[in-house]
């Protein structure tokens, strides 16, 4: 049986899965019920400074998108840090903490970007002896109007700078939590890295708007007639999100900088994703504002299921297998070739590939051969460019098939070499490195 | 003396007035916005979709229900009614398990089609709910043209010619227009008087008189048509039943499906119309199950369907003859009518004698079996009465019966069209293709016209 206990930055937890910083983890009554659920581990809604409780919205916080029968694909907030009191957010997570020793229970935190202001919560927090700290510079929304969240997080040397007295200031394991609203993730990785940062946690959420109201013209989620953009978040931020967490776990600079993955996580198999390209654990908060903190068990039953089928023992078996065949585009290798395949006895005949193909991209695909409707691929045209696979709704109809070293590869005319090479030594790059002797 | 459900011979009141209207409610209920949003997304959006090809008017399946899927049901109507003015009608009673559902490729790939009917009803009850008419008509063009008969070919006919320009005028034999949507289906198929709301709704158009109870070779002439107007088009339908040839068949008791139902349609209490309490239905068709289903709605107590031939045989769709057997009517195969067992003229059963294939022809086979009856329906097949027209004007060419019409859908007779039921080629005399043709005729007769 795989074993999930997770270390990360030295906290310990039954499962990776930890909900993240977020409505759901506003106030012990959400996170007691949560534990009871199996979470592993919490990060507790951001806290601000001492003084009167910042103020929400009074109407509509979350802005969606839907796909087919309303399955919610992406969500999206407006809601600012939480909105109690300090010293009950502080109460309640000393006793939760008290009542629940073997999960993780880590404190998000945004207030000004003053030293003060760090030194003045940090001890706070230290005294409820939870696990650790998120540095939230990551909130897109509200905030970062007033110079915090992702204002902060979108300047690497105000990351580096913040992190930095927070190291000096606390003996809790720091994780900094970034914002993907910049264009390059590693900056503000490598600086926080630099400010000696325990580890980051990304994504924050997204600026979005889920969309448009065409009766009034105003966006949504709309406010009396107005509308600001909101954190996008949910399974359509994915792919965006993994990609971050590979290009930091790659990077020369921050490689073996703890990461926890957040970004749309809503089944095992996201998660052992994420975990793949080298997120130490998951953060989850979309999948259980959607479907309740159940989704966990979910989560948890097949991880393990496929770590026995596949052999994995730990995590560690697991986290990070995948960074090492993230690379850059010039070093992919130019002598693969694949060509797509319609297994025929799946196909239903529904022509999108032809279509796709016949519209859009190489003109690969029959439509009727000897009067019949039949889709099948020209490899002569193919240049195995995988959208068949992709707008096929059959499962495993259209597969891309590479060819054997040897082949004739009836595009090109020429037989599939059986040597690696990529665009570095490539004869059309102009840059070209000549290769060594 | 049994009263109710036991009451013997023919008789009314079987069911208590809730449970008959329980009976007759919608078939099908009317999907909800969400089910047909849902329903719409599950459509690949096929390349040359095999639905619309199977649909004998063409309509852009595909497209229609993107639009669904895209909350344009307005846009969705239009693009099936501009192929398909009945196409509200049609959603109720194609055979789509037999066109365009048949050949969904959801279908083929899990035997669980795209429910097209059920969203082309959708589309177009959103239309007719908002009185949404799309199709303007063009500048007069001072032709004036005849319909002979209100159903589907007449009405499709008529409406695309008025959409043209041209004004209609439609003589009906019956009170109502409508055809066999009106007269001739079961009623649960069309609830809440949905055949005359589309008449209302295609003679909205304008450019179309209708002049009902006026009988072709009684009221008026065709030689007298095509002499006051500029095109004729027959679109009169099978007024023949056909016989069963059998011994007895005068006896009360005996009578056509097709009348069973038109006064089931035209009933205004349906706990008033008289029903048997054991009841045979000779034949195979739609006709046949839609006779023995409502009969059993009724309140029968034993329905039996009597087809001479195997279920392959059988017109009736699977879909319809699962439907009869739901309602708990019995089919029973390989058997013809002999004789009708009378007492003092009235039924009191059926001979039938068993029927085999030999040397690729149906024989009986000498054995016999009689079942009580109090009731038969004969739904034996419908033929067209070619008197009217032959008795009335230039003679015009029939073929197997019917008359003949090219691919345009003209007669032998001059400035004169025909289409549906009472056409040779009438594709299995289906309202979809009725439809198909009388649009057909309609843009035939239109050429025709602006070059005249």
């Amino acid at each position: 049986m795989a074993d999930l206990s997770s270390t990360f930055v030295g906290i310990k937890s039954p499962n990776p899965f930890w909900l993240a910083s977020a409505p759901p983890t506003d106030k012990a009554y959400n996170v007691e019920r949560a534990f009871k659920a199996g979470w592993g581990g919490v990060v507790w809604k951001t806290l601000g400074e001492e003084g009167p409780p910042v103020v929400n919205v009074n109407g509509p916080r979350y802005g969606a998108i839907w796909g087919a029968d309303r399955r919610l694909l992406g969500l999206n907030n407006i809601e600012l840090i939480t909105d109690r009191d300090l010293y009950v957010n502080l109460r309640e997570i000393k006793q939760v903490k008290k009542n629940w020793p073997d999960r993780a229970l880590v404190v998000s935190l945004m207030v000004p970007c003053v030293e003060e202001a760090w030194k003045a919560i940090l001890p706070l927090v230290e005294e409820t002896e939870a696990d650790g700290i998120e540095l939230n510079f990551g909130c897109p929304h509200g905030m970062s109007e007033r110079g915090m969240g992702a204002a902060v997080g979108q300047v690497p040397e105000y990351v580096e700078m913040v992190v930095r007295w927070c190291k000096a200031n606390t003996r809790m394991p720091v994780i900094t939590k970034l914002t993907p609203n910049i264009s390059d993730i590693r900056k503000p990785a490598r600086a926080a890295h630099a400010g000696g940062t325990d580890a980051v946690s990304l994504i924050n959420t997204i600026n979005s708007i889920t969309g448009v109201n065409l009766d009034t013209f105003s966006p949504e989620p709309m406010i009396d007639g107005k509308g600001t953009h909101g954190g996008y978040c949910g399974p359509a931020v994915k792919p965006i999100a993994m990609n971050m967490v590979a290009e930091i776990a790659r990077d020369p600079e921050t490689a073996g900088l703890p990461i926890s993955g957040i970004g749309g996580i809503t089944t095992w198999r996201d998660a052992a994703e994420f975990m793949a390209l080298g997120a130490g654990n998951v953060q989850v908060c979309t999948a259980a504002m959607t479907y309740g903190f159940k989704v966990v068990q979910e989560m948890i039953a097949g991880l393990e299921a496929w770590m026995d089928a596949k052999g994995h023992r730990t995590l560690s078996d697991v986290v990070g297998r995948a960074t090492p065949n993230v690379t850059d585009w010039q070093y992919l290798n130019l002598n693969y070739v694949a060509k797509a395949k319609i297994n025929q006895d799946l196909c239903i005949k529904c022509g999108r590939c032809h279509i796709a193909c016949e519209d859009t991209s190489h003109q690969a695909i029959t439509a009727l051969v000897d009067g019949a409707r039949h889709f099948e691929v020209m490899e002569e045209e193919c240049v195995g460019c995988n959208l068949c696979v992709n707008v096929c709704p059959v499962e495993n109809c259209i597969t891309m098939e590479p060819l054997a070293a040897g082949a004739l590869d009836k595009r090109t005319g020429e037989v599939v070499k059986p040597v690696y090479a990529n665009w570095t030594t490539h004869p059309n790059n102009p840059s070209a490195q000549v290769a060594a002797e | 003396m049994a009263t109710g459900l036991f009451k013997e011979g023919i008789a009314s009141g079987r069911l208590p007035a809730a449970q008959v209207a329980d009976n007759f409610a919608d078939l099908h209920p009317r999907l909800d916005r969400h089910e047909a949003v849902v329903e719409a997304d599950r459509c690949y959006f096929c390349y040359d979709a095999p639905c619309m090809q199977a649909c004998p008017t063409s309509i852009d399946i595909p497209l229609f229900i993107r639009q669904i899927a895209t909350g344009n049901p307005l846009g969705s109507a239009k693009t099936i009614l501009e192929q398909n003015i009945l196409g509200g009608m049609c959603a109720r009673v194609c055979p789509t398990e037999t066109l365009c559902e048949e050949v969904c490729v959801r279908e083929v790939a899990e035997g669980k089609p795209v429910q097209i009917g059920r969203l082309q009803r959708y589309a177009t009850d959103v239309a007719m709910a908002q009185d949404k008419q799309f199709f303007p008509r063009a500048a007069p063009t001072g032709k004036k043209v005849a319909v002979v008969g209100a159903g589907p070919a007449g009405l499709a006919c008529a409406h695309r010619l008025a959409v043209k320009g041209h004004d209609v005028t439609i003589y009906e034999a019956k009170p109502k227009s409508g055809g066999l949507n009106e007269y001739g289906i079961a009623a649960y198929k069309a609830v809440d008087g949905f055949a005359q709301a589309e008449v209302d709704y295609i003679l909205a158009v304008g450019g179309i008189t209708v002049k009902n109870g006026q009988a072709m070779g009684r009221d008026f002439t065709l030689s007298s048509l095509a002499e006051t107007y500029d095109a004729v088009f027959l679109g009169m339908g099978l007024a023949g039943v056909n016989a069963l040839g059998g011994e007895g068949e005068e006896a009360s008791g005996v009578s056509n499906a097709v009348d069973f139902i038109a006064e089931l349609r035209q009933a205004s209490d349906l706990t008033s119309l008289p029903v048997g309490r054991r009841v045979v239905v000779l034949g195979g068709g739609m006709t046949a199950v839609d006779a023995a289903v409502q009969a059993k709605l009724l309140g029968a107590e034993e329905v039996t369907i009597c087809y001479r031939r195997g279920k392959e045989s059988m017109n009736a769709s699977t879909y319809e003859q699962d439907l009869a057997a739901a309602n708990g009517v019995t089919i029973r195969h390989w058997m013809q009518p002999k004789r009708i067992v009378g007492v003092n003229g009235a039924t009191v059963g059926i001979e039938l004698e068993y029927t085999t294939v030999a040397d690729g022809r149906l024989v009986g086979t000498g054995e016999t079996v009689t079942l009580a009856a109090d009731q038969v329906f004969k739904a034996i097949g419908q033929s067209f009465d070619a008197a009217p027209l032959n008795g009335s004007g230039p003679k015009i060419a029939l073929e197997r019966g019917r008359i003949k019409v090219d691919a345009d859908g003209r007669t032998s007779m001059g400035k004169v069209w025909a289409g549906g039921d009472c056409v040779a080629d009438a594709r299995e005399d289906l309202t979809v293709a009725a439809v198909a043709a009388g649009r057909d005729a309609a843009e035939s007769m239109h050429r025709v016209l602006v070059t005249a």
